[in-house]
């Protein structure tokens, strides 16, 4: 099928502004790469920046840039379609776009305090202006209260648009109602106890029921907007397998939770309900590349947009063998007691977050990148997406089999035979199983950023070309404003 | 309350079936209606039975409540016992011995562990350490790092200590001056107070019931 191109449809100020977001999360994502590079190179080095910014500086930029540029480009997904979906324009869209403004300058504050401050005397003030210390949740209060308002002005932008639209859809319906659990759950997270199994037990509820709930849900919505837009797949199918899935997902994923409860100090009980449950949970992934497949296959791949159709099937099978497979592995408590907190967990991040997360983000990047120029190339396709993927992925796996291989060593060294004390700890680490994959995740991380710098580059020229060839047929035929 | 996650998951899976009936009256299972069915049927039932459990859990969880030590375990001695019935550690706690030369009352003890909180979340520990084994692997679990030997056998020679408190007080304000392995710790900038606080919420922690993890701390086959 050779590429025809058109005139774009006039876009929404709510479009206008997801394209912001987009660019913002493509920025960030470089900035994870770089830390997440500079922590693999300090676990061969650990001397390499030691007195300026230590592999704990390295790991909660990494961490934290990853979280935010995921969030601003699963909600700047929304902002996309959402104008599409209720046929008119967002409602509170001036407020949509000064928070948007707001929150970047946060996060670049926020990176500045990460980097140069690092941390506090042991003082709630710290809690509130600097530090809050719990992993993923390091951002210091402020912030998480000027995240706070952001969901809410966005919750409120879905809701009043829909109730001005004077209609809701399946997707919408579920839509709002993730938005409200997502929005809720995250108020858990900013709480202060003594008692730290008290602590983790909330901790968990922003950790576990965003990322493998609510967040999933969300995913959910936008992949089935997504489909609609690349394959033309009918609504009511989409919808049908929309609500599969979020049965499945809360169904499984909101005790799964209980896999977390196993050893902080609470009770017997979530030993059996936590492995149960989230063992269960990779079902509504099976599900997810059931129908990706089955409308992918039904359309014989004829997708307005390759690219974004290549990471749409990526993110199904990704989520299901990262989130699934990587996470079935060790979620049992007979084999959690001895994998818990070893670098078996941090494989399972990796690949989850590549295949249930990156894999939209990007997939809706490249829906909006095919439509920010006021030529839409159709089918969009390019040389370099394929470079940019396959880099990523092989990048990707390569970065999860190191883990995995240390992982099984730590967990065999340290806590299977050696008890896991601070001298079986030093034991493990400095094992050849161990120590050799370190190098292996340092190169693997370099050809993930190889594979992002094309990407960049394929997003900025991407479908550039058609437009250029409309202009020059424009000026051929002498005349019009484009 | 002596629950069993058996009940709960067959009740769970039950009543989430007979809600779904029950919302999709009439449709069968191919349509739209059935599976909007089962949504609101499952998130309803799996939120209710979460938060009930919650409620349950947090009761259970209190410091002094049987799994959770209270503030003052800081002035007893504190070991793991083998139970055999159960093949896993659990916490003991023995005689009264004093904390850095002293027995702290219920709310000097509290003040401490709390100043020792916050200091590890101000540190941002977790970053390289993880608490019962959540945080980021980098560096060792502390989640019984008050019963470990290297304490006794490796850092008080090297930092001229008396006891275990004072070992790890001194070696926390300066780590990267005795580095253990080929990582080391940085100095954090932590003065004596917030040190010695760390210290006490680090023995706290240890006496917390973990279920057994991590699995056989500091012990090889022939102690079980």
């Amino acid at each position: 099928m050779s590429a025809t191109t058109r005139v774009r449809p006039k876009l929404y100020e709510a479009q206008k502004l997801a394209i912001w977001y987009f660019v913002v999360a493509i920025a960030l994502f470089g900035l994870q790469l770089t830390f997440g590079l500079i922590a693999a190179y300090q676990q061969l080095n650990p001397e390499f920046w030691f007195e300026v910014a230590p592999f704990m500086t390295n790991r909660t930029l990494h961490v934290n840039t990853m979280v935010v540029w995921l969030l601003v480009g699963l909600v700047g997904g929304v902002y996309w379609f959402l104008p599409q979906e209720t046929g008119r324009e967002v409602v509170g869209i001036k407020a949509a776009k000064i928070i948007w403004w707001v929150i970047v300058a946060g996060v670049l504050v926020l990176a500045g305090i990460y980097l140069f401050v690092q941390y506090g005397p042991g003082e709630m003030s710290t809690l509130w202006l600097f530090m809050e210390g719990r992993e993923y949740l390091e951002a210091p209060r402020w912030v998480d209260l000027a995240l706070v308002l952001w969901v809410a002005i966005f919750l409120y932008n879905v809701i009043a648009t829909t109730l001005a639209s004077r209609r809701i859809t399946g997707t919408l319906m579920v839509l709002i109602f993730d938005l409200v659990a997502l929005g809720a759950l995250y108020s858990a997270g900013m709480h202060y106890s003594i008692n730290l199994t008290m602590d983790q037990f909330l901790w968990w509820w922003v950790v576990h029921l965003w990322v493998e709930a609510t967040w999933e849900v969300l995913v959910g919505v936008l992949m089935a907007w997504s489909l609609m837009y690349l394959l033309g797949t009918p609504r009511k199918v989409v919808e049908t397998w929309l609500f599969l899935e979020v049965a499945l997902v809360f169904g499984t994923g909101i005790l799964g939770l209980g896999h977390h409860y196993f050893w902080i100090g609470t009770p017997e009980y979530w030993l059996g309900l936590g492995g149960f449950f989230s063992a269960m949970e990779p079902l509504p992934l099976v599900a997810m590349v059931v129908h990706a497949l089955y409308d992918a296959g039904g359309h014989r791949l004829m997708a307005v947009n390759k690219p974004a159709v290549f990471w749409l099937i990526t993110q199904a099978f990704g989520n299901f063998i990262g989130a699934g497979v990587w996470g079935f592995m060790q979620t049992l408590p007979q084999i959690n007691m001895y994998s818990h907190g070893t670098q078996l967990a941090a494989a399972h991040g990796h690949l989850a977050f590549f295949g249930a997360y990156l894999s939209t983000v990007l997939m809706l990047a490249y829906i909006v990148a095919q439509n920010a120029r006021e030529h839409i190339q159709v089918p969009l396709d390019s040389r370099w997406w394929k470079w940019a993927a396959g880099l990523m992925i092989f990048g990707i796996f390569g970065i999860t089999g190191a883990f995995t291989i240390s992982g099984f060593t730590q967990t065999l060294i340290e806590r299977a035979e050696g008890g896991s004390t601070w001298a079986a700890f030093i034991r493990a680490y400095t094992h050849p199983w161990y120590a050799n994959t370190l190098g292996w995740r340092y190169f693997f991380g370099w050809v993930v950023l190889t594979g992002y710098l094309i990407l960049v580059y394929d997003l900025w020229t991407i479908g550039k070309k058609a437009v250029t060839h409309a202009r020059a047929a424009v000026a051929a035929v002498g005349g019009g404003d484009d | 309350m002596n629950i069993h996650w058996l009940e709960i998951t067959i009740g769970a899976i039950a009543i989430a079936v007979v809600l779904t009936r029950v919302l999709s009256r009439g449709s069968g299972w191919l349509s739209w209606h059935f599976w909007r069915g089962a949504m609101i049927a499952s998130s309803i039932t799996m939120t209710t039975i979460l938060l009930a459990l919650s409620f349950l859990t947090l009761g259970e969880t209190r410091p002094g409540a049987g799994r959770i030590p209270p503030w003052t375990v800081i002035n007893h001695e504190i070991g793991l016992k083998w139970d055999a019935e159960r093949q896993w550690q659990v916490p003991v706690v023995g005689e009264e011995t004093g904390f850095f030369g002293k027995v702290w009352s219920p709310e000097e003890a509290e003040a401490l562990v709390n100043k020792g909180k916050l200091t590890i979340q101000s540190r941002n520990c977790m970053e390289c350490h993880t608490l019962l084994g959540n945080g980021a692997y980098y560096a060792p679990d502390l989640t019984r790092a008050w019963l470990d030997p290297w304490w006794d056998t490796r850092i008080k020679p090297i930092v001229g200590a008396e006891t275990r408190e004072e070992a790890m007080m001194k070696w926390l304000m300066n780590p990267p001056q005795y580095p253990q392995g080929t990582r080391r710790m940085p100095n954090l900038g932590l003065t004596e107070e917030e040190a010695k606080a760390v210290v006490a919420f680090l023995k706290w922690m240890s006496a917390i019931d973990t279920n057994g993890f991590p699995p056989h701390f500091s012990l090889t086959y022939e102690q079980r």
